[in-house]
């Protein structure tokens, strides 16, 4: 504590010494470091196991099954993460994806329009559920986890109830043969194959927004700003961060996911089942806290979370292709998450010492 | 110790736009009440270029509504709040800062996990490149923050640690350093010696005077009138809520400013009260034995002993 403040004066080779500290500080270190480490470790080992265990699991088609399962919930995990390190849950988020769903298929479909139409409806509501969310979050001062959980068995009940009351059933009805309805599959729920590797449309758009929500968080303003809200929200505020705005929009962008995923689902099924998403909200927090993401906002990194989906698609389809009973899944998604928390609050308080 | 002077010339300069000789903040019977209970009334106050305006005041005694308002986090509800001459009201910080009225919170306003260079520019990022590509200018951003921290004589191992590896000097001295680096022209600092240790506090003394000769001006909330007088040019004593003291440094001494900060007339009844040897009675310590402490020992030294 005595020697914090020592003046320049007293130390002319400040540079050179500054530079020899530096370079003591190694390159593991440095590596162990990142938020995503014990992601990436526990990535590698469920990799092994299955690979060990279960012989269809080294094919390269099971591998593009594996992305197609982490991608979908790869994709919500990215902007859930984005709203975790702000410092917010959103608990609504699994089935606002099935509500902008139910919203695309039915509107076109009751109103005989291009699916298209559907499609930007859906946003609109999508992008609403995230800014009433965020707006009833800074204006009542109650905790996220509330506010959201709330929204989560409104738009349950929403979802199923309104699909009953317009369709007769639980499932909206099938849109395949409508306008648009070709190109719009295009975009959300295409796949290609290049020598017998099937690639997925969402296992794309999975990797490129998180490449764009990494450039965000690391490389803007808004990103410095998302740590910032969460790390300390009346610190942010009182240098000028506009906390609001960035809540909102965090809460948006889960809005805007929902919509993304929301439409692939209905372009990849044709209809949708309204009763679908409960869980998941839980499936995308986990994901991100396994990447790296504190429960409490300020730290994390989308590369974690990503990590994290690509764990969960390898646990839920190596499991299959073990031929073990699928009910084990969320047990092991259980127990890796809790590992995963352990090592990562080790190896933070490890790496943070001096 | 001698490089903390001139430090304050080197930055980009605050922004020069003097509305003649007056004072920059002015407070004209400003008060503050939250629902029935009055934090602060009837405030006057003036701050001007080159001068340190020590506020001082025992804990409770609205320093810290006070800081609130100038700085733009409350507004006041009575009163006017004056900033080169013409009355503003204030919604956010962020006014006040495009003002040039910056604050050093007691907490620093600093985000603990994040890394140095982050928290230098927080809330006021340099930004290269542009539209879509418009990205942070992390290079210049990390050489500012680095050239900044070694003029006050802060030689960090790596700016990337997270702040909450920093000593409470060091992010002292990161707060005041970006607060002066983005052209404060009145600095508020909030008990900035608070926390720290003797050398520490010497050091943060210096760099108040600093700002002072670079023309800015200070406000500098204390309760300690001993740092307070060292750098002061004008003293405004707060109590439960008013004003008890005002006075420039001519009219007073360190005597004078120390007796009205430890309750000045209540404390002259409170030494009469003691002068006459009205003290309530207490048991002599253990181990010291005056004539009348006889052997009956207290239950729990019994109970040792047992």
């Amino acid at each position: 504590m005595s020697q914090t403040l020592t003046p320049r004066a007293t130390s002319p080779e400040g540079g050179s010494e500054k530079a020899l500290r530096v370079g003591q500080r190694s390159l593991l270190r440095r590596f162990l470091s990142r938020p995503e480490v014990g992601s990436l470790i526990g990535a590698v080992v469920v990799f092994s196991v299955f690979f060990t265990v279960a012989e269809p699991f080294r094919q390269a088609s099971s591998l593009s099954t594996v992305l197609y399962a982490s991608s979908t919930i790869g994709l919500m995990a990215i902007a859930v993460a984005l709203l975790m390190i702000g410092g917010e849950f959103d608990l609504s988020a699994g089935v606002a994806v099935i509500t902008s769903a139910i919203t695309a298929g039915m509107f076109s479909y009751q109103f005989t329009t291009n699916v298209w139409v559907g499609v930007g409806v859906a946003l609109l509501v999508s992008l609403t559920i995230g800014f009433v969310n965020g707006m009833l979050l800074i204006r009542t001062r109650i905790p996220s986890f509330l506010i959201t959980l709330s929204m989560f068995l409104m738009l349950q009940g929403l979802n199923v109830a309104v699909t009953k009351l317009v369709t007769g059933s639980v499932a909206t009805q099938n849109i395949s043969n409508m306008d648009g309805f070709a190109s719009a599959k295009a975009v959300f729920a295409s796949e290609a194959s290049f020598a017998g590797f099937n690639i997925r449309a969402t296992v794309i758009w999975w990797l490129v927004f998180a490449a764009i929500a990494t450039w965000v968080l690391l490389r803007t303003r808004v990103g410095n700003w998302i740590y910032a809200i969460g790390g300390s929200k009346e610190s942010a505020r009182a240098v000028g961060v506009p906390v609001n705005k960035v809540k909102v929009g965090l809460f948006m962008t889960v809005g805007f996911m929902a919509w993304f995923v929301g439409m692939h689902m209905l372009f990849q099924f044709n209809t949708v089942q309204s009763g679908e998403g409960v869980g998941n909200e839980l499936l995308y927090i986990m994901a991100a806290v396994v990447g790296g993401c504190l429960l409490t906002g300020g730290y994390g990194t989308v590369i974690g979370a990503v990590i994290g989906a690509f764990i969960y698609g390898m646990t839920r389809q190596g499991i299959v292709y073990a031929g073990w009973d699928n009910n084990w899944v969320m047990f092991f998604v259980g127990a890796m998450l809790l590992t995963a928390v352990i090592v990562n609050t080790w190896v933070r308080t490890q790496t943070s010492k001096r | 110790m001698a490089t903390t002077t001139g430090t304050t010339q080197a930055k980009p300069g605050p922004p020069v736009e003097e509305g003649g000789s007056g004072p920059i903040v002015e407070l004209r019977g400003v008060g503050k009440s939250f629902g029935n209970i009055r934090a602060l009334s009837g405030v006057d106050l003036k701050v001007s270029t080159g001068e340190v305006t020590c506020i001082l005041g025992d804990n409770g005694a609205g320093k810290s509504t006070l800081i609130k308002i100038i700085a733009g986090l409350h507004e006041p509800t009575s009163g006017e709040y004056r900033v080169d001459g013409r009355p503003v009201k204030f919604s956010s910080p962020r006014e006040a800062l495009n003002r040039g009225i910056a604050t050093v919170y007691q907490d620093l306003a600093i985000v603990q996990l994040m890394p140095v260079w982050r928290n230098f520019f927080l809330g006021s990022e340099l930004s290269t490149g542009a539209g879509p590509f418009r990205r942070l200018d992390v290079k210049r951003m990390r050489a500012i923050c680095d050239e900044e921290l070694q003029k006050m004589g802060i030689d960090l191992p790596n700016i990337d640690l997270p702040v909450q590896n920093l000593s409470g000097g060091q992010k002292q001295v990161l707060a005041i350093a970006r607060a002066i680096y983005f052209g404060a022209r009145v600095l508020i600092l909030d008990e900035p010696t608070a926390a720290l240790g003797v050398k520490q506090s010497g050091v943060v003394l210096k760099y108040i005077n600093a700002a002072r000769d670079a023309g800015l001006g200070v406000i500098f909330i204390t309760h300690n009138p001993h740092h307070a007088f060292m750098v002061g040019d004008h003293f405004v004593v707060i109590k439960l809520g008013e004003m008890e003291f005002d006075a420039p440094r001519s009219e007073l001494s360190l005597q004078d400013l120390t007796h009205h900060m430890a309750g000045g007339a209540e404390l002259d009844a409170l030494e009469h009260e003691l002068e006459r040897g009205q003290v309530p009675e207490v048991d002599p310590l253990h181990g010291v034995k005056s004539k009348e402490s006889v052997e009956p020992e207290l239950p729990h030294q019994a109970e040792r002993k047992g």
